[in-house]
């Protein structure tokens, strides 16, 4: 299954490579033509069925989070930085995977034997590291270096429509991408893998920026709310529940006349949907929609419990939905 | 000029919800034959009267801060997030309106409540009557936004409602585009939209008109109510005329420009300098290969609440100002 392919490959954000060869190797023969731009994205070109068919730009984000060494202690103790915005809360104990040679680390922290109070405070980055087992600096070096990114170490795992694994946030939206690339369409699509969007949606911009287009749609990995809560507060959007919709988050507002288009199809073709949580989070969708004279936006995601974490759940189900709405939008939309 | 503002100022348009506001001006617009008008991807107005000369870019937001519903609860209470800079001190206990016209209060969890700390956005909610869920579903919906209800007061040279911030802006422009005035410039009356959630509209606006010298129209604070932070700017001593704000320094051949038309012309005006806040001048002075870009600002007491409190000889002398500076041959300027 690609999704297990796309969920274990290593690509933190600025450190792509694997990940981009991944998706290269698996799109080229079937789209029309592809490149790699300055910053690393991938456009992947399939021309319309209409003569005159707009161009609707289509984008999932390859990079996932993860960390950076940022330098060795003397004992063989590496010290790191996160890359994108992981909660510290959930990090000790955490293994890792390290490097080009994928080392394996673990997110250590005194034991809690040798704590006093300790366990009351949250951890920052300065207090924690990352231990490969070497005896000192010198071992370590033999390793690992400087400047190497690290991610969580995650096997794919399903069980019927249940999916968990790691980087779900995007590497859903990619292997959608992936899935509707291989069909062709009324109107003509530039799909874009982008880079370095848990930074900042750096390679959205560009890839935007170079492909100027009617419509853009972004596909997503959003965060699900269906656990327990203490009050009567939102739970939406829920695993199982369909696709979901955005309506705005802090970097945008959906297009209005997409809004109404995607609740309409999805009803006419019983696709289920769900809405996100208005004003939360931010994805590419919020560079593309300013990008030249401003392109008409919306952003569908699957919804996924834990993500930005070692362990993320998903439903396929929702996946499906994700597809099959953007394929009748690709068609339709004129 | 003063019912057109009490009109704009009246239409609920918070962020991405701007269609209103510019039903309002094309409406207004209307049967001037020497304008064109477009609208673009993002919903800005862009209204062109063209001219051989410069182009020259007008802007001014047609949005307005507001909030989003998020969920509704049991009981019928919606929680909300913010669309814009809205702070909870401004609006506890307020009346709002939604875009469909359903009103309500903005209540807070006062269980815990101490005269100290100001409750968080999280701590409030609106109440629009509604008995339970299912009667407030049949009201609103996940998704909807509303703004600030309005209480316009007439003070006589001075009024207050909401929204002066930045109806206020789009008054002056359409002002100017309903007048007739001699000049060779092309001019882009450009009503923005979203610039309360980050300069939006005015990003794309600018990419797409390209101008050589652009002016942004908005409100600015003041530095003349009891024990305030310091700023020399007052109610009614006329059009400030921005050196710089958090987001944009503005070049000094510009400011000397706009002082000496305004001297010149015998117009009152101010110099402001603004610690905290910023105008979509920022967006267009950095558009494309960049853009000679002044602001000018209309002074305006208790922004971003229900009561914002400006001077109409300030809106009349900033449109008289702006006209000046729209029929000088900018190219002996140097722009």
């Amino acid at each position: 299954m690609i999704i297990k392919n796309l969920s274990e490959t290593f690509g933190p954000s600025g450190n792509e490579n694997e990940i981009r060869d991944f998706i290269v190797e698996t799109i080229k023969d079937y789209v029309d033509s592809l490149k790699i731009d300055k910053m690393g994205n991938i456009v992947a070109y399939k021309k319309g069925k209409n003569k005159n068919s707009k161009k609707i730009l289509i984008g999932a984000h390859m990079d996932e989070v993860g960390f950076m060494i940022k330098s060795i202690e003397e004992n063989g103790m590496l010290r790191f930085l996160p890359v994108g915005s992981i909660d510290k809360r959930i990090l000790i104990g955490k293994n890792l995977l390290i490097g080009k040679d994928k080392i394996k680390g673990v997110i250590c922290y005194k034991p809690i034997h040798l704590q006093k109070k300790d366990y009351n405070n949250i951890p920052d980055f300065d207090s924690l590291f990352i231990d490969i087992g070497a005896v000192d600096k010198k071992d370590a070096e033999k390793y690992v270096s400087v400047g190497d990114y690290a991610v969580f170490d995650t096997k794919f795992e399903k069980r019927g429509n249940i999916i968990k694994g790691k980087s779900f946030d995007d590497r859903l939206g990619c292997g959608a991408l992936i899935e509707i690339l291989k069909d062709r369409y009324e109107n003509d699509v530039y799909g874009c893998f982008f880079v370095q969007e848990e930074v900042g949606l750096r390679g959205s911009k560009v890839a935007a920026y170079n492909n100027p287009s009617d419509y853009a749609i972004v596909l997503e990995g959003t965060s699900a709310a269906d656990m327990p809560h203490s009050k009567d507060e939102p739970d939406f959007p829920k695993m199982g529940d369909g696709v979901v919709i955005t309506i705005s988050d802090r970097s945008l507002f959906v297009d209005k006349d997409l809004l109404k288009m995607s609740v309409e199809y999805a009803k006419e073709n019983k696709i289920k949907y769900q809405f996100k949580q208005p004003m939360i989070g931010g994805t590419d969708g919020g560079e593309i929609h300013r990008s030249r004279e401003g392109v008409k936006t919306i952003v569908f995601a699957v919804p996924s419990r834990y993500i930005h974490s070692p362990v993320s759940f998903a439903d396929l189900r929702d996946y499906q939905s994700m597809i099959d709405l953007t394929k009748i939008l690709l068609n339709k939309l004129k | 000029m003063k019912n057109l503002v009490k009109d704009l100022t009246s239409i609920i348009g918070p962020s991405s919800y701007e269609e209103p506001v510019v039903d309002y001006i094309e409406k207004s617009l209307k049967g001037k034959k020497n304008l064109e008008i477009k609208k673009d991807a993002l919903g800005n107005l862009i209204v062109r009267k063209k001219g051989k000369g410069k182009k020259i870019m007008l802007a001014a937001h047609m949005d307005e801060i507001g909030f989003i519903v998020k969920h509704i609860d049991k009981n019928g209470f919606l929680r909300f997030a913010i669309v814009g800079g809205l702070f909870p001190h401004n609006i506890i206990e307020n009346h709002v309106v939604f875009v469909n016209g359903v009103e309500g209060v903005i209540g807070y969890e006062n269980k815990n409540f101490n005269w100290k700390d100001i409750p968080k956005i999280e701590e409030l909610y609106i109440d629009i009557g509604a008995k339970d869920k299912k009667d407030a579903e049949k009201k609103v919906h996940v998704g909807l936004l509303g703004a600030m209800k309005p209480t316009f007061v007439d003070f006589g040279k001075r009024i207050s409602t909401k929204a002066i911030d930045d109806r206020i802006g789009c008054a002056i422009l359409l002002q100017l585009a309903l007048d007739d005035f001699e000049t060779d410039n092309d001019i882009y009356y450009v009503f923005t939209t979203q610039e309360e959630v980050g300069l939006r509209g005015a990003k794309t606006s600018a990419f797409s008109v390209s101008p050589d010298f652009a002016i942004a129209v908005d409100v600015t604070g003041t530095g003349d109510t009891p024990e305030t932070y310091i700023m020399d700017v007052k109610l009614g001593e006329g059009p400030a005329i921005k050196i710089l704000d958090s987001g944009m320094i503005i070049r000094k051949p510009v400011i000397d420009f706009m002082v000496d038309v305004a001297k010149k012309n015998r117009i009152p005006y101010q110099l402001e300098i603004l610690k905290g806040g910023t105008t979509d001048g920022m967006m267009i002075q950095t558009n494309k290969e960049g853009v000679i870009t002044g602001v000018i600002s209309v002074p305006t007491r208790y922004i971003h609440s229900q009561a914002e409190m400006c001077d109409m000889d300030d809106v009349e002398n900033s449109v008289k100002l702006i006209k000046e500076i729209l029929k000088t041959d900018l190219s002996k300027r140097g722009f």
